[in-house]
């Protein structure tokens, strides 16, 4: 470990390297604080800009796009209460409050140092167990991965919608779908084309991240633009206050972030679930941890109930690059375009990745203590600035996603048919969000699809076309009962609250 | 039962489903893969099944959560106008070239999206892309191909 640990600090610390997190970080913030636009957005208009770098770089500036976006996302939801990302929903029920007290700044200050430590103690825990879950994972056969994809895709729709469960399966399958088009991988028959040429090597993933994240959010604001319900508040700026914490605010984080970031950072590498139901298990936990007198204050500003989501929301998301990194299968929406990108590099993540590419996935662990150094260099002594990009208009906001959706498709394919099929895919989707169909779902399935198939394909043809697989390995056993397990768990759910 | 947009979705996805369906009974497999126990058409079908499965459940099954959307607010007009104007932007990149097709789309979006500061419009159009293609082709060497700019001879 010691020598991995030593080739990722090589990787991460040249000048380059360090360059694309402070790039990341500052762009993830300023993406994240806009209201509507999340990580995945953030990621996703930074794909065109990573096709000029190596692997390493490239991952590197998208982890630090994705904490970067996390921590902007808490800028809004504490000074707008209008969160950039659902991570940060939580943060606004005490950020909110703090601000309209006048401790805008206290707020955003203690949301800064809280996610700084949440990430590096989450990082920690990355560093000694992704390795351990490699070794582990290198006794996964084909039907247990099958099974596995099966659970990921299962629980990020139980998790990614409340009540919506049927919609989200519904987006599941659509992106399973669309990842069919094109030539079969074994046999190169040509499937779903329709004899359009432009079909025959499948709909690009960038392309379909782009329409469905970055053009379709742009494409909502403008529709939403007049609605009542989501108009933009105005912020005052010149009444941040002081960002200094206080002896009895620190005491109080000290107890909170050790706890909150086991919570999140154990949420974050479960399949599907991710750094919204983290934050909102850390405050719900936090709330019954604590004692009468402070559970008065919750949702009236209260530190603790500030701290503990926002210490776990950034956990989580170093805890979600665990099933990325060690089993190749994306534990959330925005890691689903982070493996999407990193197999566009010709990089296959998986228990061998550590073996094959150290320097990835060494220097990616790595760039995260950085990154959260960064972020909170760059985010304590800029806020009152970075707080200035809420102002943006969104007549420039909205016709500049949309350029950048349109020149990383440009730039990948020079190809016009991948441009209207993009504004296609973005109007369904947009049309699609009003009635909360949930996006997120669409594209892991959508980045899972052909090893979906693949290892459905061996599974059956080692079984001679019998199901048995399913049940003949206990491990793969285990992976079903858990998926059947949140299925009825959430139809439970949804009973008991009817 | 209500019939709400999100049923109609629904149904729509369901027909959806049936026609991906009835195309992957139609994809062509090789003689000898006919009945291997896994060929090209296996793993659609069981997504055409499973397709109609979630969306006719969803159709049947009682919506407790209805999504109301206000029409009348949405703003129609301007997105379509924005949609045309990426369709034009599209449709004429490849020709025309990187640099103007995208100042012009991005001036004609910030116009048309009601903006009317003419030098802030100007700066974030014609120079921003100007940087922006320094960065990618200049910097990064990503390929941008742009043929106005090499017909005046700015572009190798």
């Amino acid at each position: 470990m010691i020598e991995g640990i030593l080739i990722g600090l090589t990787t991460a610390l040249t000048f380059q390297n360090i360059l694309m997190v402070m790039v990341g970080c500052f762009f993830g913030t300023i993406i994240g604080m806009l209201p509507g636009l999340g990580p995945m957005t953030a990621i996703a208009l930074m794909i065109p800009i990573t096709y000029g770098f190596d692997p390493a770089t490239g991952l590197i500036l998208m982890a630090g796009v994705y904490y970067g976006a996390v921590f902007g996302g808490s800028t809004s939801s504490i000074l707008l209460n209008a969160p950039g990302v659902p991570g940060t929903v939580a943060t606004s029920f005490d950020g909110y409050p703090m601000a309209q007290q006048g401790k805008a700044g206290k707020a955003l200050a203690i949301a800064a140092w809280s996610s700084f430590a949440g990430g590096t103690l989450s990082a920690i825990y990355l560093l000694f167990m992704a390795p351990s879950l490699s070794k582990v994972s290198l006794s996964f056969r084909s039907p247990d991965y099958f099974a596995l994809m099966i659970l990921g895709l299962t629980a990020i729709a139980a998790f990614s919608s409340k009540g919506q469960f049927l919609k989200a399966m519904m987006m599941v399958v659509l992106g399973l779908m669309l990842a069919s088009v094109g030539q079969d991988s074994l046999s190169d028959i040509t499937r779903f084309t329709f004899n359009n040429m432009n079909l025959t090597d499948g709909i690009s993933f960038v392309l379909v991240v782009m329409a469905t994240f970055a053009m379709s959010e742009a494409l909502t604001i403008i529709l939403k633009r007049n609605d009542p319900t989501s108009a933009a508040k105005q912020v005052s700026l010149t009444e941040l206050g002081s960002i200094k914490i206080n002896k009895e605010e620190r005491t109080k984080m000290y107890k909170t972030i050790p706890r909150s970031s086991v919570i999140g950072f154990l949420i974050g590498v479960l399949p599907g679930a991710g750094a919204t139901i983290a934050s909102f298990l850390a405050y719900g936990m936090e709330r019954n941890v604590v004692n009468d007198e402070e559970k008065e204050k919750f949702g009236k500003g209260s530190v603790n109930g500030l701290s503990a989501p926002e210490t776990a929301n950034n956990a989580a998301c170093s805890g979600s690059f665990v099933p990325m990194l060690t089993l190749g299968i994306p534990g959330s929406g925005t890691t689903a375009v982070m493996l999407g990108a990193l197999l566009g590099f010709g990089v296959q993540p998986g228990p061998r990745l550590y073996m094959t590419n150290p320097e990835i996935f060494w220097s990616i662990i790595m760039s995260m203590y950085i990154g959260m150094v960064i972020l909170l260099i760059l985010n304590l002594p800029l806020i009152p600035y970075i707080a200035r990009i809420l102002a943006v208009p969104k007549n420039y906001l909205i016709p500049l996603i949309l350029f950048f959706s349109i020149t990383g498709i440009y730039v990948m394919s020079f190809n016009n048919f991948d441009i209207y099929l993009m504004i296609g895919i973005a109007v369904v989707a947009t049309f699609m969000r009003l009635y909360d169909f949930p996006m997120p779902p669409l594209i892991l399935a959508f980045v899972l699809g052909g090893l979906m198939e693949e290892n459905l394909r061996r599974s059956l043809l080692l079984s001679n076309g019998s199901w048995e697989f399913l049940w003949d390995r206990t491990l793969t056993l285990c992976i079903l009962l858990t998926t059947i397990l949140i299925v009825v768990w959430h139809f439970y759910k949804t009973i008991i609250k009817k | 039962m209500n019939i709400n947009t999100t049923k109609v979705i629904s149904l729509l996805f369901f027909i959806f489903s049936a026609f991906y369906l009835y195309t992957a009974y139609q994809i062509q497999v090789f003689a000898f893969d006919e009945n291997a126990p896994f060929n090209a058409r296996t793993f659609p079908i069981y997504l055409g099944y499973t397709g109609l499965f979630f969306s006719g459940l969803k159709i049947i099954l009682p919506d407790p959560n209805t999504i109301k959307v206000q029409h009348k607010t949405l703003e129609y007009k301007k997105t379509a106008i924005l949609i045309v104007i990426a369709i034009i932007y599209g449709s004429t990149i490849l020709k025309v070239g990187y640099f103007l097709t995208t100042s012009l789309f991005l001036f004609s979006s910030y116009y048309f999206l009601g903006e009317r500061r003419w030098v802030l419009m100007f700066l974030l159009s014609f120079p921003f892309v100007a940087a922006f293609m320094y960065l990618l082709h200049g910097v990064l060497d990503i390929y941008l191909r742009d043929p106005f700019l090499q017909s005046i001879g700015v572009m190798g």
